[in-house]
């Protein structure tokens, strides 16, 4: 019979993803002060990203990029009745200890930080709050999950406003997961040695033929017509980094992407939510980026 | 017979699977329109974020529509956000839909650190209640009746053909709650 304790931890996770199909559907957006928070949460977004800097200007400004300090978090905690999320470098599980301590609803280990650990990520079984992760393919997604992220998403290539890289991560998923689903009992084992994932967790990808948590897409979109692209793609919603804030309109446009994302396969809708949205945020050619300046890189 | 779920964001699969798993023969429609809303018999309206799904509701037409259903007698259940826009009174908000005599608190029992898994009876039948920032139900009107309580405190309540939960029986395996919403739906046909 399971203990207390252990039935304690199970309902934990359970909870934990569940929180993540509550915001399936809806936009995450990146926000820096409590201000943006309540702009965001008024245009429909599903929940908010606490951050001191965009990712677009964590690129620019360069540095060590850290999680933000707890007052500016709470400050936006107070000023939102939506959950609030926010980041911590990879590895740096006391930076994740700080945010539990603050109860902050979601705690993302992003690459868009600095890391901290260059092997290891956190061992988010040890927590009770939430983690999401980003992957730029299934093995990468189900190591995350197996260290206990209850929620994955693209990493994509965050503040460069160009859509392609998540683009190419969702559809090697996608693409991925079919292929598990495709193979014989016997060749599980193998695969998952070459991907790198644990295998119970292909098992269950090859039954299921899906992650057992949620997936969103991540870094890169910056327009209605990129939010519904990812959707369309089998997305089950999507975060808005630098995207919103960094437009000429933040509040038009974080609106027309909460509809894209709803609407996501209805074009005249689409249309109709993208007329004369001003100025998207301006763009970088990730191809002429150096591995260096790839954030996707980060993480292992 | 057909079931709707309002399908603008939240947990609109899980609910669908769940009334497929009580009877497979019952049609089920992701409700996003006026046309789909006029081919339902009963509507479910999902958990998910309340702020966003009543911006979409109003913002695209569906207001009007889906109150009319509702005071027309379509069943129509809310689980947890969807108890939220079911309410006569919403605390420190305006009021959405305002088909149920009940005052809600969003987020009554705090952050998601405070989301748990609870037990009781639901009409007859006892439950595993998953709560995700729930909401606390804290009045009841005359005519609602009270069919679960967690820890002393309503979370099912039911007034005619309006049912509202504060926790989420789509995120179990358990299907007797969906049960009951479709026996609801096959009375009113």
């Amino acid at each position: 019979m399971a203990s207390k304790e252990d039935t304690k931890a199970a309902n934990r996770k359970l909870l934990n993803r569940n929180l993540a199909q509550m915001l399936k559907g809806g936009v995450i957006m990146d926000v820096t002060n409590a201000e943006q928070a309540q702009i965001a949460e008024a245009a429909g977004a599903v929940a908010v990203m606490a951050l001191e800097r965009v990712p677009a200007d964590i690129r620019k400004e360069g540095g060590v990029a850290r999680m933000s300090d707890p007052k500016m978090i709470s400050e936006i905690q107070k000023a939102v009745s939506i959950p609030v999320m926010a980041k911590v470098r990879i590895g740096h599980f006391v930076e994740a200890q700080i945010l539990e301590a603050i109860k902050i609803d979601y705690i993302d280990e992003s690459e868009v930080l600095t890391p901290a650990d260059d092997a290891y990520h956190i061992d988010k079984t040890k927590f009770e709050t939430p983690f999401v992760c980003g992957a730029r393919d299934l093995g990468e997604a189900l190591r995350r999950i197996a260290e206990g992220a209850s929620m994955i998403r693209t990493k994509g290539e965050a503040g460069t406003g160009n859509v392609v890289e998540a683009v190419k991560h969702m559809r090697k998923m996608r693409t991925q997961i079919a292929e598990v689903a495709a193979l014989q009992s016997e060749q599980l084992a193998t695969y998952a040695k070459d991907i790198g994932a644990p295998l119970d967790l292909v098992r269950y990808v090859a039954k299921n033929k899906a992650l057992p948590v949620v997936n969103f897409a991540a870094g890169g979109i910056a327009t209605p017509a990129d939010a519904a692209l990812m959707m369309q793609l089998g997305a089950d919603g999507v975060f808005v980094g630098s995207g919103i804030f960094k437009s000429s309109d933040p509040k038009r446009r974080a609106e027309a992407i909460v509809k894209a994302v709803a609407y996501y396969g209805d074009p005249a809708i689409l249309a109709g939510v993208s007329y004369g949205l001003g100025a998207a945020m301006t763009g970088v050619d990730v191809e002429s980026m150096t591995d260096a300046e790839r954030l996707a890189k980060r993480g292992w | 017979m057909t079931i709707g779920v309002l399908a603008l964001q939240g947990s609109v699969a899980e609910h669908i699977k769940m009334i497929k798993s009580v009877n497979k023969k019952i049609d089920t429609v992701m409700v996003r329109t006026i046309d789909d809303l006029a081919a339902v018999d009963g509507l479910i309206i999902p958990g998910g974020e309340s702020t966003t799904l009543r911006r979409l509701i109003e913002e695209f037409g569906l207001f009007t529509p889906i109150k009319e259903r509702i005071v027309a007698g379509m069943p129509v259940w809310g689980t947890c956000a969807g108890l939220i826009l079911l309410a006569d009174r919403i605390e420190g908000e305006s009021p959405c839909l305002s088909v149920l005599d009940v005052d809600v608190k969003r987020n009554g029992y705090g952050r998601h650190s405070d989301s748990f898994v609870g037990e009781g009876d639901f009409d007859g039948m006892y439950v595993n209640m998953v709560f995700i920032r729930a909401p606390h139900i804290t009045r009841v009107g005359d005519n609602v009746t009270v069919l679960a309580e967690c820890d002393e405190r309503p979370v099912a309540v039911r007034s005619g053909n309006v049912l509202a939960t504060a926790f989420h029986p789509e995120m179990t395996r358990d299907n007797r709650v969906h049960k009951y919403f479709c026996n609801m739906v096959e009375a009113k046909i």
